[in-house]
């Protein structure tokens, strides 16, 4: 079996605890209009790799990655589009190395297709954009039906998650949709952390290489008070659902 | 030794000034490593007993910091003494705001007035002059040109034309022919432990018993040489007396071991324009003093950093006089006063000490600075709480360089000290012969090109038969590269001969090697530049097509590449191991030449920011690099190339064997602070245990900066408000609003890992 891959990175250090080597899956269904990796949407780009010639990308760096708490993250584009190879080698990591495994997925996915995935799994990282299935449609060009239920469902599953937040000003920063979200995460049952992203425009050149249109042109990153009032907001959705719990 | 324990106590005040030291061999002869391993006490601990600046030290470094300001704005330089020939007793006493300086010293009677030096070349004292505005006094210029000869002009003498040529071409670049070589270290410790006196006493014994049967040459040189330094010795004790203070006994207290340490050294400064001058390994030395004040209750915690942090003030202080030229080969005015900092002993205990904590908490008491090159000698034995610190001032200061101690250690014990950048050498007992670089990516375009030179167009390489193919065959071109190699390292060491042999005549360091035992080991300090732009040719030409474009006279002035070829930096074997090779190879040829001295021959892979100027003398190269585009500095992947992130980067160049290159191995290495994590303690942690990898497999040297490019986008539009901003090059640190434009869009161009 192969994988279609965008790209590697032998030192990640934020995806995930410790450090970590990054495997950028090649192809996404999402279209998110922040996305900074827009070259890895297409499906029919990247290159194809069998699952042995990653685990020789990986084995060099084993003794960094083992000695800091670290371990492997794919992500993408959105790894769970190719759920059965992500799976194959997760478990090769783990059977060969005991490493740690972790997914970066916007969980728009069907839970049973990544059943098997998610035997391997030590973490998954969660995105969730927006709480709001209007503005959320807007902002990825699909609705946040499916993700939602993926999220339960990894609840159900007891799968520990860290939840990602791209905190876009003037776009997913409005109060109502940062309790929602607070809301949404307090019922998870397995969530080990809340990280909030502030947006930032490092990918813009990307989408002009491209010759697509960026269209959050206005939109700046965060301030440090306001990603500290996002997370207050957040963290007030979640005191309240659990009072009424 | 004829010294005998009788004589020792008989000195006035030794056996005072060792009240409470373990006793030991130290104190029959000059052994300042025995004193160490004898005395050293080790630090497991963390930062938490760092003390701030005092006001006093907070004054005096607003004087020093208003002082370089008014250098920059005159152009870089304050003032110089066109008038004196600096030694070691030249001038009169020199002080910042003599009330608040606990370390007293200067090279000149006033603060960053720099002084003449022309024993290396009197031109280039003369330009310098010119080129700030000053005028070298007509007597001097009179006696060093036609009455007392120089270095340059010795060196000058006994050139060959081939020589000449090269240097012209710039096949062969860097050389110490018109200044002072440097790269040697005096034991400075020697005066604060045994004071002036012993080691006089010493030295004429050591010239007594070369009173041999032949005269040979080499005696000969060698007891002029000892007489030379025992009258440098006399000449010491002569300047610190001009300070108030007697140094012919040794130090009594932390205070004073500071003081006798740096007149050694200022010593060495007045004497000496060397290329680098470096301080050695003093501050786990100076521990063991400042450990037995606070023991004796007559120094506190904050009176001890004022003392490292006046010492430290001095040194940023250093100055030489030099031309703009020779500052575009090494911007930003450096003076390499490079200190290894902890590292492990052979016994087994860190020589991590409070004082390696005090000697990088100068970064935050003083602000970040590029001098003194600040040097940690990295072990993955070090203590876990000296890492993290390390680590965390690494990431907020971006000041800091690591060598591989591990790697070291087995070579030169665990008495070292860097001299430059990343040469290792046993403290006063081994010093090197300095030898810039050797150009391989010209060399590789000799071989293509039948030895012309594909920028000035004439033959200074072999007459060997071009290379006329459509598309060039790599064992073709290997074969002839070869035969160029060949010419190059036996033109290379014969020139080197040369310069040494004048240096030790016209411009010998006489009180640097009256700090050094009487026989030492020599190497001869060669080096390369371009590995990464020949690896990534010659892997092009074999995994690749590369199809030459020639002008008329049929010299290749650029390459045409199809297809694509494994690039040094991506942990590739196919191109690392050329890499490898490439290192071996022109180290064995540099083994086969006879030496001046017999000295060892060794090998660099270190450009400094002269990767900078040997890339506008070079033309197009087949790994696609255009006609006067930068070099990779050092050993490092060409800017970009390193696709797979850090980990593979750092892992292409720990291949390049060190026993091939026990000169140093020099990567520089850049990051956004981001990538190292999302919290302070994370980013430390992950940085240090890249240290750790890095060391493990192998690894020499990094220098570690961490910032985002923007902010030195920004600092080249405002310089004004990053005065102390500093960034990490190639062995060395520097301010970076001081570097020339041009090398400051190098450093930006150069890979930040981390970004996306």
């Amino acid at each position: 079996m192969k994988g279609r891959i965008h790209s590697i990175e032998t030192f990640g250090t934020v995806d995930g605890p410790g450090i970590r080597f990054v495997l950028f899956m090649q192809g996404c269904a999402l279209q998110c209009r922040f996305c900074h990796n827009p070259d890895t949407w297409d499906t029919s780009k990247g290159r194809q790799v069998t699952v042995d010639e990653i685990l020789q990308e990986i084995e060099p760096y084993l003794p960094y990655y083992r000695a800091s708490g670290g371990g492997i993250t794919v992500t993408g584009g959105e790894p769970t589009l190719q759920a059965p190879f992500v799976a194959q080698l997760f478990k090769a990591c783990k059977e060969r190395y005991g490493l740690h495994t972790a997914l970066d997925s916007s969980g728009f996915c069907e839970p049973s297709h990544a059943a098997e995935l998610m035997d391997y799994t030590d973490l998954v990282l969660l995105d969730l954009k927006q709480l709001d299935r209007d503005k959320h449609e807007w902002l990825t060009r699909q609705p946040n039906d499916r993700i939602l239920t993926f999220a339960k469902w990894l609840s159900e599953r007891k799968q520990p998650m860290w939840i990602r937040h791209v905190l876009i000003p003037g776009i997913t920063d409005q109060a109502s949709d940062l309790q929602a979200l607070g809301a949404f995460v307090s019922k998870l049952k397995s969530v080990e952390k809340l990280d909030l992203l502030p947006y930032h425009r490092m990918g813009v050149y990307k989408w002009q290489q491209l010759g697509r249109a960026y269209t959050l042109d206005e939109v700046h990153t965060p301030t440090e008070r306001e990603v500290d009032r996002a997370r207050q907001l957040i963290e007030i959705g979640r005191k309240e659902a659990t009072l009424h719990a | 030794m004829a010294m005998i324990e009788k004589q020792i106590a008989d000195r006035p005040g030794t056996l005072a000034a060792w009240r409470g030291f373990t006793a030991g061999s130290w104190q029959k002869g000059i052994d300042v490593p025995s004193f160490i391993e004898r005395n050293l006490t080790s630090y497991e601990g963390d930062e938490s007993f760092l003390a701030g600046p005092t006001e006093n030290t907070e004054a005096l470094w607003r004087q020093v910091s208003q002082l370089l300001k008014e250098e920059r704005e005159r152009g870089g330089v304050h003032d110089i003494d066109v008038n004196t020939v600096s030694s070691i007793t030249s001038h009169a006493p020199g002080y910042i705001d003599q009330a608040k300086e606990k370390i007293i010293g200067l090279q000149t009677d006033a603060p960053l007035k720099r002084a003449v030096q022309p024993f290396g070349g009197i031109r280039m004292a003369a330009d310098a002059c010119d080129a700030y505005g000053y005028k070298l006094a007509p007597e001097l210029d009179d006696l060093f040109t036609h009455i007392r000869k120089t270095h340059n002009q010795g060196v000058f003498d006994a050139y060959t034309t081939d020589m000449r040529a090269a240097r012209r071409a710039g096949i062969i670049t860097g050389l110490p022919d018109a200044y002072g070589r440097g790269r040697i270290i005096g034991d400075y410790r020697r005066v604060a432990l045994y004071g002036v006196d012993r080691l006089l006493a010493s030295k004429k014994e050591e010239l007594l018993q070369l009173e041999v049967d032949a005269m040979t040459e080499d005696i000969i040189l060698l007891r002029e040489e000892l007489s030379e330094q025992t009258r440098s010795l006399a000449e010491l004790k002569k300047m610190a007396a001009t300070y108030g203070y007697n140094i012919s006994a040794p130090a009594e207290n932390a205070k004073e071991a500071v003081q006798w340490l740096y007149f050694a050294y200022l010593a060495a400064i007045k004497e000496q324009n060397g290329a680098a001058m470096s301080l050695g390994r003093v501050s786990s030395f100076l521990d063991i003093y400042i450990d037995r004040d606070q023991r004796e209750g007559t120094l506190t915690e904050s009176e001890a950093q004022e003392l490292v942090d006046h010492f430290v003030m001095k040194l940023r202080i250093v100055k030489f006089l030099r031309t703009p030229d020779y500052n575009e080969l090494f911007s930003g005015d450096p003076t390499w006063v490079t200190e290894a900092l902890g590292g492990m002993g052979l016994n087994g205990k860190t020589r991590v000490t409070r004082n390696s904590y005090r000697f990088l908490h100068t970064l935050y008491n003083l602000g970040p600075a590029p001098e003194p090159n600040l040097t940690v000698l990295w072990s993955t034995q070090l203590p876990k709480a000296f890492k993290r610190y390390c680590a965390r001032v690494s990431a907020e200061t971006s000041s800091i360089q690591y060598e591989n101690d591990d790697l070291m250690r087995p070579h030169f014990g665990d008495d070292y000290g860097i001299a430059c950048c990343v040469s290792a050498m046993r403290i006063g007992k081994q010093m090197q012969f300095f030898g810039a670089r050797a150009n391989l990516a010209k060399a590789l375009l000799y071989a293509i090109n039948g030895g012309v030179d594909e920028k000035l167009g004439g033959q200074i390489g072999p007459a060997i038969a071009p290379i006329t193919s459509e598309i060039l065959d790599y064992e073709e071109v290997k074969a002839k590269f070869d035969l160029v190699q060949d010419w190059l390292a036996k033109l290379y060491m014969n020139t080197l001969n040369v310069i040494h042999y004048m240096h030790d005549k016209y411009c010998y360091e006489r009180i640097e090697m009256a700090l050094h035992d009487r026989d030492i080991v020599r190497t001869m300090a060669c080096g390369i530049a371009g590995l990464s732009v020949v690896a990534d040719s010659l892997s092009a030409i074999r995994y690749a097509k590369v199809r030459p474009i020639r002008n008329e006279q049929g010299v290749a002035i650029d390459f045409e590449i199809e297809g694509d070829f494994p690039q040094y930096g991506n942990n590739d074997d196919r191109v690392d191991n050329i890499a490898v090779e490439l290192t071996e190879g022109f180290m064995n040829r540099l083994r086969k030449h006879k030496t001046y001295r017999g000295a060892i021959p060794t090998m660099s892979v270190l450009t400094i920011t002269s990767n900078v100027v040997y890339g506008k003398k070079t033309g197009s190269t087949p790994d696609g690099r255009k006609a006067g585009e930068p070099f990779a500095p050092g050993a490092n992947p060409m800017h970009g190339r390193d696709k797979k992130g850090a980990l593979a980067s750092l892992a292409s160049v720990a291949k390049i064997p060190y026993s091939h290159s026990l000169d140093g191995i020099s990567n520089t290495f850049s990051i956004i602070p981001k990538a190292l994590g999302k919290e302070e303690a994370e980013r430390s942690a992950n940085l240090a245990a890249l240290l750790d990898g890095y060391a493990l497999s192998g690894g020499h040297h990094l220098n570690v900066n961490v910032f985002n490019r923007e902010q030195l986008m920004d600092a080249m539009e405002h310089p004004e408000q990053y005065p102390q901003l500093t960034i990490r090059v190639s062995g060395y640190a520097v301010n970076f609003i001081r570097l020339t434009r041009e090398q400051q869009l190098d450093v930006i161009n150069r890979t930040f890992h981390g970004e996306v």
